[in-house]
């Protein structure tokens, strides 16, 4: 198990690099961007930086630069444009809590009611409440998130045409009190983690109808009759812990990609989160910054697929890993 | 030999052998799929619905009278508004509007200025009948803290009302005698601009009375605040010496300022009356034929994409799980690393190293971004279909015969595989557009110059203006959702016809 597990580690520190590297020739084979129009004195400043920091150098070089640089003192780069001079690594760091409290929010929400009401749909198997379920399962995995935005911000949050009950995009956190806790922010995300949560909630529900069905038509469902259980004990007791063995890992995958966070919705409500300093970097051509955020989405994606993975083999010890 | 019929005759002893001709037709692979997908009814509907929104975004630019491009300085973010359909009391271009008394009287007043032609006199009865009268219908007033207010029907074109113009002595005669020819009324009395109360309105030509405190007012100074008193509404137009209205004001050498009606210039210019089946956008651009244009791009680049990704996926696929091995190894491999890269890491490389450089087009280089790690999917789906059929017998038999790795490849494994690639494929198709949408929403790809659109430009146009004018954005939202759904159904559909084992799975 720990020589499997060292193994995909490995593999996946491998595929890291490679797309790092992939990245990092195909965007530092762009032009730096124009100096000319800066005056003189800050013009000489940003080419001995750029000197400094190896701007001129072959690829290949300044590719072992910043390995050597991210390793030995996890420095990242600089951010030339988004928060200038700051580290790209900090700038991207600082980002990171509005996007993760947000996700965080909308899993808390959409996971027991997918639970819900992927249960009750498989319990209720062709008969018309599943029927109905199927149906807005099918709209809402297949609508775009945005739209439930654009709904969301229409519905409940604008006053000319809604309820205006919440405002039109997530506080700032001076806004808030300085406090990502406070009522105010709590206030403010309702409607983002409403747009975020719709897609999330019928994925779930789907998946787990799917498991759920096929596990109440095994043989081990009838053994288990058999033996005297009624049917709720048998399926609480053993269809539905069958059916969980694929479904958590997916939930523990979508832990791991919420720091990844839903551009679009971010950039809809306007949260500062880490698809913002994203946009932002391509934007403003900041390529320090982008590529932090590049390595960030990269890893967090590898990280994903390797916890559902493994964590197969600690929910099922009937699936052994790496055999 | 005594006991057998002596009537009977051997039946080859002479004829040739053959088999009987089956009565029935025999079932292929795809007609067997068809039988299947025909029975789904969602996969039916999703399929009707994907024609007529392909027939929509083929058969809406032709007929409309609006170009893709085609600007409009005035009716700029107006309601949907068609003469033909609001005639049966569709799309009539009217919105709520809550006007206190100020307002109602200055909507009533664009009636009676359309009405006051010569300048002669103000008719109440007139102006509230008037067939260009904005407020199409009004409700009781009522109080709030102490204020009148009504809630108006407007017609959102006919409150633009009047707009100056500055044109040259030729074009005021081609538009007079344009009048004197069809009858419409283009030119009204100019205003004398220094009386305008507010000299924020000097500029809004439908500021053409007398007003006090915003209300208009009668002869000796007061105010009138009933629409039936507005007969007594003092105009302020430009007169002569003697007292005539004046329908121009020079401002320079063979220059003049005049007074247009709105509606009927707009007739005059582009010869049909103003008509935008879903509204107007931001430029006074038609939102039906942009958002046709948006289909067409969307389901261009979904289809070209799918495409692609069909024939690279089919072609590496069928390579790896035929030869296996080594080949297949490395092949994975190269698969493993390509399906990590995150697809917005994807678009926003391609869209700072190829779009921005300007070495490939927008679409070309969208086109590029979805095939990188597009074909992965179709490939590893041909691959299990190659490693499950390349050791039947039949392929041995083939072998035997002679036939070439290519022969066998292609003639004998892989229209096996076509059920499992296309059905593979075709689900790719509304992520492709969901993909769109969301690159050029958040503009990191912009699709947008001239004659193109895509349907995210137009949903990110529209969420700008999406409180106060939901028209611009509920066409493209409602259009790209039932492209989705409609995809997924027929995709589902697909997928339970060629595959009836898989029916129900989820991916």
């Amino acid at each position: 198990m720990l020589k499997y597990v060292l193994k995909r580690l490995a593999l996946m520190l491998l595929t890291f690099v490679i797309i790092m590297f992939l990245c990092f020739v195909l965007i530092k084979s762009l032009p730096l961007p124009a100096i000319e129009g800066l005056p003189p004195s800050q013009r000489d400043l940003v080419e001995a930086r750029r000197i400094a920091l190896g701007y001129y150098e072959p690829i290949m070089t300044q590719f072992w630069i910043f390995l050597v640089n991210v390793i030995t003192k996890w420095d990242w780069g600089t951010s030339w444009y988004v928060d200038k001079m700051s580290p790209a690594f900090d700038v991207l760091w600082s980002r990171l809590p509005p996007t993760v409290l947000l996700n965080i929010y909308s899993l808390v929400f959409s996971i027991p009611l997918g639970l819900l009401l992927g249960i009750y749909a498989a319990l209720h198997k062709n008969k018309w409440q599943d029927d109905v379920i199927n149906i807005v399962i099918m709209l809402f995995v297949s609508v775009p998130s945005y739209v439930y935005a654009f709904l969301v911000q229409l519905l409940l949050c604008s006053g000319e045409s809604g309820l205006g009950l919440f405002p039109l995009t997530v506080s700032s956190l001076s806004d808030a009190g300085g406090s990502y806790f406070s009522w105010t922010m709590f206030h403010s995300q309702i409607p983002a983690v409403l747009a975020l949560s719709f897609g999330e909630i019928a994925g779930l529900a789907r998946f787990l109808r799917a498991e759920l069905t096929e596990a109440l038509s095994s043989e081990y469902m009838l053994l288990a009759r058999a033996k005297g259980l009624t049917q709720r004990q048998a399926t609480w007791r053993h269809a539905f812990n069958n059916a969980m063995v694929p479904i958590l890992p997916s939930i523990i995958g979508s832990f791991v990609s919420i720091m990844g966070g839903s551009l679009i919705i971010e950039n809809i409500f306007g949260v500062p989160g880490v698809g913002n300093v994203f946009l932002m970097s391509i934007n403003m051509k900041d390529y320090d910054v982008y590529m932090a955020c590049n390595a960030f989405y990269i890893f967090i994606g590898l990280l994903a697929n390797i916890l559902v993975d493994l964590s197969y083999g600690f929910i099922d010890p009937r699936i052994r890993m790496g055999e | 030999m005594e006991n057998i019929n002596r009537d009977f005759e051997f039946a080859q002893k002479d004829a040739k052998i053959t088999d009987l001709k089956f009565d029935t037709k025999p079932i292929g692979y795809f007609k067997d799929a068809w039988i299947r997908f025909r029975k789904s009814r969602a996969a039916i509907a999703g399929a009707i619905v994907i024609i007529l929104i392909v027939l929509y975004a083929i058969i809406m630019p032709l007929v409309s009278s609006h170009g893709v491009d085609t600007t409009d300085g005035v009716y700029q973010y107006k309601r949907p508004f068609d003469a033909n359909l609001a005639s049966i009391g569709l799309v009539k271009g009217t919105y709520t509007k809550h006007c206190n008394d100020r307002a109602y009287l200055h909507l009533q007043m664009i009636g009676a200025a359309y009405e006051d032609y010569n300048g002669e006199s103000i008719n109440a009865e007139k102006a509230i009948n008037s067939e260009f009268n904005p407020i199409r219908g009004e409700s009781e007033p009522y109080l709030v803290n102490g204020v009148r207010y009504r809630d108006c029907e407007v017609q959102d074109y006919y409150e633009s009302g009047f707009r100056y113009y500055q044109i040259t002595v030729d074009d005021y005669e081609a538009l007079r005698s344009y009048e004197a020819k069809t009858g419409l009324r283009l030119l009204y009395p100019m205003v004398d601009t220094t009386l305008v109360e507010s000299a924020m309105n000097t500029n809004d030509a439908n500021y053409w009375y007398l007003t006090k405190s915003g209300y208009p007012v009668d002869q000796n100074g007061n105010a009138i605040r009933e629409a039936k008193d507005l007969g007594k509404a003092q105009d302020i137009y430009l007169r002569d010496a003697d007292g005539n209205v004046q329908f121009y004001q020079i401002v320079a050498s063979n220059s003049v300022k005049v007074r247009i009606f709105y509606w009927n210039y707009y007739f005059y210019k582009t010869g049909h009356i103003p008509s935008f089946l879903m509204g107007s956008d931001d430029q006074g651009r038609d939102i039906a034929v942009r958002l046709a244009s948006g289909i067409g791009l969307s389901l261009i680049l979904a289809v070209s994409t799918f495409a692609i990704n069909f024939v690279l996926g089919a072609i590496y696929g069928s390579i790896e799980g035929y030869f296996g091995g080594w080949a297949d190894l490395i092949m994975e491999r190269i698969t493993d690393i390509l399906v990590d890269i995150p697809f917005i890491i994807l678009a926003s490389i391609v869209k700072l190293r190829f779009i921005d450089t300007n070495q490939m087009s927008p679409m070309m280089a969208l086109i590029f971004a979805f095939v990188v790690t597009g074909w992965i999917g179709p490939a590893y789906r041909v691959r299990t279909q190659f490693y499950r059929f390349k050791n039947q017998e039949y392929v041995l038999a083939a072998r035997t015969l002679g036939a070439g790795n290519a022969r066998i490849m292609y003639k004998h494994i892989f229209p096996n595989t076509l059920g499992t690639i296309i059905t593979a494929s075709v689900l790719t198709i509304p992520g492709t557009i969901f993909s769109e949408s969301m690159l050029s929403y958040l503009n990191i790809v912009s699709l947008n110059s001239g004659d193109i659109t895509s349907l995210g430009t137009l949903l990110s146009t529209g969420q700008q203006y999406m409180v106060s004018f939901p028209h611009m954005i509920l066409p493209p939202a409602i259009v790209i959702s039932l492209l989705m759904i409609s995809f997924n159904l027929f995709g589902n559909g697909l997928r339970d016809a060629f595959n009836p084992s898989l029916r129900g799975a989820e991916e």
